[in-house]
């Protein structure tokens, strides 16, 4: 698109200038800007259903289902915790997704220095049991978890989702921290050693601060997995283990209370928030590098 | 936490400062990396690999969940299931291969402009990318059912403007009803991943020097001709990186069969989170799932080889 710019100075643009009209108005004008208005387009099918989601939080439905939309009520808000399990669900989600975020983010991370750091023999073999968990469907790790549980008469509940999520947020950890850590710059690290910090005090003063951005949002990333995960938790939870997601997913069948878009709304401004603050920071970091 | 807390050496840092050196062969020891390795290395092989060897052997066993399975090397589970369920596995694999080019088709205008041309919105438009899909995936997928209701809007616009018709002719709908049809399921599918197939593209997109394009205008390529010729092929490692991020996962995917399909529109997924938990035929759902897992695995083997990217792996 922009190479149109260039090119036109190279035409004798001078000469008749009235031999072709010059603009042939919204054609013209739709041809110049199609990729844009893709991206535009995409974007309204990427952020319709959180709008229908926000909206439908303010329904009240006649019936059961939240399908159409009746007339407007805060009638949901005001009563989040209304529809029986839904929030001892949503606290279930919430304790297993920070667990597992803490516990992912550090057994990642370690791996991640390993991996990005050290020579050592078996790197393709570890990069392979990295890279799997991240190419195999879930429902394949999902069932083959259960078997192993079943087989080996573990019983199956919060404990057991906890392993799995653990499990397959790992390789996300690994995957984020070992680009930052491989993204250092290994002379900042060699200048607080000329200027004799020891190995411990480099570490926590130059290293540590540098990769914490990507520690961060490899936490981000592991508490946004385990908190939306259905598939694997519904393989290794017991009925009296419900996660959010599976609380949602038992309530589409038998009629959706209103309040689950509630939290959806809920969910959606937090991300919203997450994200544009994480922006904020790492571009007002840049600012100040570059300055 | 840190590399030094499973330091195999103790007292090394709290030498003089001018033992930077040796406490730097001695962070180079060659158990270091081992140990830090090790956790997250045990937790993979007993949590993800050990799984899947018991899922083969499961695979392989006869007998029933009340009287208990035994090892027979029952091979012949496999022909079985196979041919019961071809049609489930084929279904997913073309439902994904849909939803992975229909996502690559919308998510490349999408990184190309986000990449090129969104100058100081660059950062609130990947916010807009990333955000939505924070957000329940299950939530998501029922709001669509929302739109594509019978008697929701879209469903009327586009009957008003002969769309329904015309995709009725086609096959791909019987009746007024977008709910329940394979279109709706192929929409969810590449609605749920198309960030998996944006972010990667936009990743390699954004590498490319804009000066490169320029170059190929200056040398009276077209637009088009330019895109085609340096800006695509610059870009296919995302290319390849995204539709990998979409095909794996959507194959396997049953959340969307589902929420927005019908009885037959069922994918492999829902036939082995059946058997598994409903039926309880163990090693029929356990064969099935190594079907699915070797058959994503050849396809994306030859697909890796033939678009010459193996460094991905």
């Amino acid at each position: 698109m922009t190479a149109t710019v260039p090119r036109a100075t190279t035409v004798p643009a001078a000469k008749a200038p009235a031999a072709r009209p010059p603009r042939r108005g919204p054609l013209r004008w739709l041809r110049e800007h199609l990729v844009p208005i893709a991206a535009a387009l995409a974007f309204c099918y990427m952020l319709l259903p959180n709008v229908v989601v926000v909206l439908f939080s303010f329904n009240n439905p006649t019936g059961r289902y939240n399908y159409t939309w009746q007339e407007f009520s805060l009638d949901a808000w005001k009563d989040p915790c209304g529809p029986a399990g839904l929030c001892d669900s949503l606290g279930l989600s919430l304790r297993v997704g920070v667990v597992a975020t803490l516990l992912a983010t550090a057994l990642g991370t370690l791996a991640a220095f390993a991996m990005a750091r050290h020579r050592y023999r078996g790197r393709s073999t570890t990069n392979v049991l990295v890279f799997l968990p991240m190419a195999t469907p879930e429902v394949v790790m999902g069932s083959s978890l259960l078997t192993l549980f079943v087989n080996l008469r573990v019983p199956l509940g919060a404990t057991t989702i906890l392993i799995a999520h653990i499990m397959f947020c790992i390789s996300f950890v690994i995957v984020t921290v070992k680009a930052r850590v491989a993204g250092l710059d290994p002379r900042l690290e060699q200048a607080a050693m000329d200027l004799y910090a020891n190995e411990r005090q480099t570490f926590t003063k130059v290293t540590l601060p540098l990769v914490a951005p990507g520690i961060l949002a490899a936490a981000l990333l592991s508490f946004a997995l385990s908190f939306d995960d259905y598939i694997i938790t519904n393989f290794t939870a017991s009925a009296s283990s419900v996660t959010f997601p599976m609380y949602v997913w038992g309530t589409a069948s038998r009629g959706t209370p209103v309040q689950i878009n509630v939290v959806g709304t809920v969910m959606f401004l937090l991300a919203l928030s997450a994200v544009g603050i994480g922006q904020l920071v790492s571009m007002r970091n840049r600012k100040r590098a570059t300055r | 936490m840190t590399a030094l807390a499973v330091h195999p050496v103790p007292g090394a840092e709290d030498g003089p400062p001018d033992d930077a050196d040796e406490a730097r062969a001695v962070g180079r020891k060659r158990s270091t990396p081992y140990l830090l390795l090790l956790p997250a290395g045990v937790w993979l092989i007993i949590f993800f690999a050990v799984p899947l060897v018991f899922l083969l052997s499961q695979s392989l066993q006869t007998g029933s969940l009340t009287t208990g399975y035994a090892l027979t090397w029952n091979f012949a589970i496999y022909p079985e299931a196979i041919a019961q369920y071809s049609e489930q596995l084929i279904r997913s694999l073309v439902y994904a291969a849909s939803a992975t080019v229909l996502a690559l088709l919308i998510a490349y205008p999408l990184a190309y402009t986000i990449a090129f041309r969104a100058g100081r919105w660059r950062n609130l438009l990947l916010v807009l990318v990333i955000a939505p899909f924070l957000t329940s995936f299950l939530i998501r997928t029922l709001a669509w059912q929302n739109i594509l209701a019978t008697d929701g809007p879209v469903t009327g616009a586009l009957q008003a403007l002969g769309v329904t018709d015309l995709l009725r002719g086609i096959g791909l709908i019987d009746g007024n009803k977008l709910l329940g049809t394979p279109l709706a399921v192929v929409t969810g599918l590449t609605y749920n991943f198309l960030p998996f197939m944006t972010l990667p593209l936009y990743a390699s997109l954004e590498r490319i020097d804009p000066r490169l394009h320029e170059a190929a205008g200056d040398l009276y390529s077209t637009p088009w001709t330019g895109f085609r010729k340096v800006t695509l092929p610059l870009s296919m490692p995302g290319v390849v990186a995204g539709t990998l991020l979409t095909f794996i996962p959507a194959a396997g995917d049953y959340i969307n069969s589902q929420l927005l399909g019908s009885p037959s529109t069922t994918m492999i997924g829902q036939v082995v989170s059946g058997q598994f938990l409903r039926v309880l035929d163990y090693p029929t759902a356990a064969a099935l799932s190594v079907v699915l897992m070797l058959t994503i695995l050849a396809l994306v083997t030859v697909y890796v080889r033939r678009s010459g990217t193996e460094e991905l792996l």
